[in-house]
């Protein structure tokens, strides 16, 4: 057989798309990590990484529950009686327990301002999984969706790639903060059917992933109605929602269909995960919630391609059950989140350097429009290049984000101790000062303080020795793994 | 325009399906020891109920690993962070070190070609989407787990059509009804893409011989197709012959030792595994597909990001499967309990006058020969003869229609999901059962019904069937 019938022999046009999205320009950041990670003491000139968004600042509080809760875990002399019956457990439908406090946790997330109902929870593999799945439930092959830019990378992997969806992005700008308005919509909109494009939905990030803002309510409205007039589905991936560490507060699409007349329910779903909003994105816990009985209905069989491991449903169900902990656990998370947030922005303020204001997320939205040499994409790949191979930071340059304007970069700051947020800082200062001519500013204050004895377990040898997760793996850690 | 998608309104009729009817009576009176000892005993589901004091004395002579320890320390953090799709490296050379153990060593696997997936549920439609699409199909002999429908066809496009097994010979794969499944699905203008077999085989209970495993493979090589062994149950095998897995078959050939189309073969064979029968542990979610194809498992792997592994479980289970001495017991005590556990469910039924796949030597269940039983050798017979054994005798079983066997009059029994007090009771109901049908004079004989009517009940059964709700996932 001829090879170019070999290659159509062996594997489906999907794969041979590469609609996966990862031969991105993007990966060069990563690979820049991986071959030279920073580590405080083994390796102070490495690349810090900036581009990856989690949340490590709350983990203490989780152990310290862990260790006081043991019949959370199966494993333990406490909690193995119930082994038997969870390893057993398989059924599509999660245990109500984990359902339940799933719910209330959604339900605390929102001030307690809207509950949620058990039974329209779905389980899937991450949001990753839960955004594939509401595609597969909404969209047939070559419909399209709605989606604000700047928006998460990997959206064109989880509601493209096997669903055969496009999606088609609704402009943005920094002249108005990046807001949605009515216009971009209704523009986006009429653009694809005049291209003959069949658009079944709009897809929102609210919290946004990467600008960190929330949606305020009129805004939220505005989408409301438009998706209720034009008869599509608004999908609303809220994974962030516990981020929110400022004001204004976190208004949930849920709140907001209480307030509205003649609201279509079914045409409305939410996606939620675990990953950000407790620092769990190892643990796989997806949510698909949906106001449509059908959607819930087909979605649970569809959940069976990626159920929560029935281990983690249990603790999961102890974890957020536990009203005390979660009072705490949210609180103080916001009050972390802020507090890193400030210091990384007023770092940076020193310096000229502005951001988007924002009140959510693990990152912010950074402005080096003033620092391109020309003001295009080139430009800002040719800036985040140096800022990669220079400074050594690993960070998100817009583009890989689809924003409509060169020059803007998230950040995260999240993932990483104080001590490395300040060696960035201090890098970003000195570069700045190079780039604008400007001397760096006087630093003595930090210098002193600088201790070389980090007390992280990140760098811990035991932890990160080759059999568990080695930063030098020879697998190239895939951006879209953890690029989210 | 319709609201939802195609994926999601097709399925929607399919609820109504008789079958399903077991599983809603079951839930409704389910059996239990003390309080309800009248009710409806499960042998539907096929489950490994057998060892878990195994898994659980494991737990209590490793207390880190219930702490999130490793060498007491902490590494809960590391985990909740870790979900890198490549897996956690040490669970994987566990997995395939367990995998190569099963298999006597006489196969072996290289943890970078392995790709975890959220069960084998989610490995098999990984596979599809990667193997082929719209248009195109596999080829599965009948009977076959009814959950394929779901999982091969259902988000992928992708159509099945059967390789025809007969009791004439065991059910065993011929060569002539390979050809002839090919053909049908050039009839249907379906390109066939590859052969999926399950070995050991769900529902029959046996392992597939030397001489089957070949005969895919000349099958495939001269196709030019792709060949998927889903091996879930390579470590229920209790009886003789011991598994041969494709792999080792694989090995052993030297036409494939050539550069040419015989090496290429090595990359159109895929292997699926779980650890939901071997280990009894369904819960958990862990599935894996095996294959030296490089780029099919690049591939697999980024879509196993849509289902990966809770990094929780496979922690556990890297530490579980790490302890050699504790698998090596586990394999071999596990093997002994099935072996016993079938023996007196063969026993029971021989009592009551109904034989099992004589082949029978795996698996959580037995494929039992109830054709004697029909009033005609029909399917209309054996949704009759299941409403009975349901209603009356009160055990839940699977009829071989709803696994699209050809021939009707055989149940897939399960034995492995209960104590073996509820087993014995079990087969005395069948056995009360059997002697008052005796008694009353039910005939035996089958009334041959016509060929068309037959085939028209068997398409009428197959399509109410092939779309159900809720418990497929369950009858594994």
């Amino acid at each position: 057989m001829a090879s170019g019938n070999k290659e159509n022999q062996v594997l489906s046009k999907i794969v041979i798309n590469g609609k996966h999205g990862e031969n991105s320009p993007y990966f060069d950041g990563w690979k820049a990590y991986d071959s030279n990670p920073f580590h405080p003491t083994k390796n102070p000139q490495g690349v810090i990484q900036m581009g990856l968004a989690e949340n490590q600042l709350c983990f203490d509080l989780i152990q310290e529950w862990i260790m006081n809760n043991p019949k959370a875990s199966i494993c333990t002399a406490e909690g193995v009686s119930q082994f038997k019956y969870i390893a057993n457990f398989q059924d599509y439908h999660g245990l109500p327990e984990f359902r339940n406090a799933v719910a209330n946790f959604m339900s605390k997330v929102r001030g307690g301002r809207v509950t949620f109902d058990p039974d329209r929870i779905l389980m899937s593999g991450g949001a990753t999984g839960a955004n594939e799945l509401i595609m597969f439930c909404l969209a047939d092959p070559g419909d399209a969706f709605l989606v604000p830019s700047p928006y998460y990378p990997a959206f064109v992997r989880d509601l493209c790639w096997r669903t055969r969806a496009q999606i088609i992005p609704v402009e943005c700008h920094s002249s108005n903060n990046f807001k949605v308005t009515r216009e971009a919509l209704e523009e986006a909109y009429n653009k694809a059917k005049e291209g003959n494009i069949n658009v079944k939905g709009l897809i929102i990030t609210n919290p946004s992933n990467p600008l960190g803002t929330t949606m305020d309510r009129e805004t939220l409205k505005s989408i409301v109605r438009f998706i209720n007039e034009k008869n599509i589905h608004l999908v609303c991936d809220e994974i962030y929602a516990a981020t929110v560490f400022r004001a204004p507060c976190f208004v949930s699409v849920s709140e907001v269909m209480q307030d509205m007349e003649n609201c279509k329910k079914d045409l409305i779903h939410i996606i939620y995960s675990l990953s950000k909003d407790l620092g769990l994105p190892g643990f796989r816990v997806g949510i698909v919630y949906s106001f449509n009985d059908e959607v819930v209905n087909m979605g649970r069989k569809m959940s069976s391609f990626g159920l929560v491991s029935s281990q983690t449903q249990h603790f999961v169900a102890a974890l957020l059950s536990d009203d005390k902990f979660v009072n705490k656990f949210l609180a103080e998370s916001a009050r972390r989140l802020g507090a890193r947030h400030n210091h990384f922005t007023k770092g940076l303020e020193k310096v000229n350097i502005t951001c988007l204001p924002s009140n959510a997320g693990l990152f912010f939205w950074m402005n080096l429009r003033g620092l391109l040499k020309e003001k295009t994409f080139e430009g800002e790949m040719k800036l985040w290049r140096l800022i990669i191979n220079e400074v050594k930071l690993n960070v998100s340059p817009g583009s890989a984000f689809n924003c409509s304007e060169p020059g803007w970069y998230r950040v995260c700051f999240a993932n990483m101790d104080d001590e490395t947020v300040d060696v960035a800082l201090k890098r970003i200062r000195a570069f700045v000062g190079k780039e604008t001519g400007k001397p760096p500013l006087e630093l003595k204050r930090w210098k002193s303080n600088l201790r070389l004895s980090f007390s992280s377990r990140r760098f811990d040898e035991n932890v990160m020795s080759p059999h568990m997760m080695s930063p030098h793996s020879p697998m190239p850690h895939s951006p879209l793994v953890r690029a989210t | 325009m319709r609201l939802l998608s195609t994926k999601a309104t097709c399925n929607s009729h399919g609820q109504d399906s008789e079958y399903f009817l077991g599983w809603q009576e079951y839930e409704k009176n389910p059996y239990d020891e003390v309080l309800n000892p009248k009710g409806i005993i499960q042998m539907g589901l096929a489950e490994n109920q057998l060892s878990f004091d195994l898994l659980e004395s494991w737990l209590a002579k490793n207390p880190d690993v219930a702490g999130f320890k490793s060498d007491g320390k902490s590494i809960f953090r590391e985990l909740a962070l870790f979900q890198d799709y490549h897996g956690l490296p040490s669970f994987k050379k566990a997995l395939v070190d367990f995998m190569a153990e099963i298999r006597g060593n006489k196969a072996t696997f290289d943890p970078n070609h392995i790709v975890l997936t959220a069960g084998a549920t989610s490995a098999n439609e990984t596979l599809m989407f990667c193997l082929a699409e719209q248009g195109e199909a596999f080829l599965l002999p009948t009977p076959y787990y009814p959950g394929f429908d779901r999982d091969l066809k259902w988000r992928t496009g992708v159509e099945i059509v059967s390789i025809q097994c007969t009791s004439s010979n065991n059910f065993q794969i011929t060569e002539p009804a390979l050809q002839q499944a090919y053909q049908d699905a050039k009839k249907r203008n379906l390109r066939v893409k590859g052969v999926l077999v399950t070995n050991p085989s769900n529902p029959l209970g046996t392992t597939m011989s030397r001489s089957e495993l070949n005969l895919l493979i000349d099958f495939i090589k001269d196709k030019d197709m792709h060949l998927i062994s889903d091996e879930i149950y390579s470590g229920t095998v209790y009886n003789s012959p011991g598994f041969v897995s494709v792999m080792e078959i694989l090995n052993e050939r030297s036409d494939l030792n050539d550069c040419g189309t015989g090496a290429s073969v090595w990359d159109r064979v895929h292997v699926v595994y779980s650890l939901s029968k071997d280990l009894g542990l369904p819960g958990f979610r862990v599935g894996a597909i095996y294959s030296e194809n490089d780029v099919v498992v690049s591939a697999a792997t980024k879509m196993s990001s849509f289902g990966l592994v809770s990094s929780q479980t496979q922690y556990l289970l890297s530490a579980m499967l790490g302890d050699k001495k504790f698998t090596k017991n586990y394999i071999s005590e596990n093997q002994k309990r099935l072996k016993r556990r079938q023996r007196n469910l063969a026993s029971g039924l021989h009592k009551a006058g109904i034989s099992c796949l004589k082949t029978s030597n795996a698996g959580l269940f037995c494929w039992v020969d109830m054709r004697h039983l029909l009033h005609s050798n029909t399917f209309e017979a054996e949704m009759e003869l299941w409403k009975k054994i349901l209603y009356e005798v009160r055990l839940n079983i699977s009829p071989g229609s709803s696994c699209h066997c050809t021939e009707p009059g055989w149940f897939r029994m399960c034995f492995a999901n209960m104590s073996e007090d509820t087993l014995n009771l079990a087969m005395k109901r069948l056995n009360t059962f059997v002697q008052e049908s005796n008694h009353h004079g039910c005939t035996k004989k089958r009334v041959q019904s016509s060929a068309s009517s037959r085939r028209k009940s068997l398409s009428n059964w197959v399509f109410r069937l092939s779309s159900r709700d809720h418990r497929d996932q369950e009858e594994r």
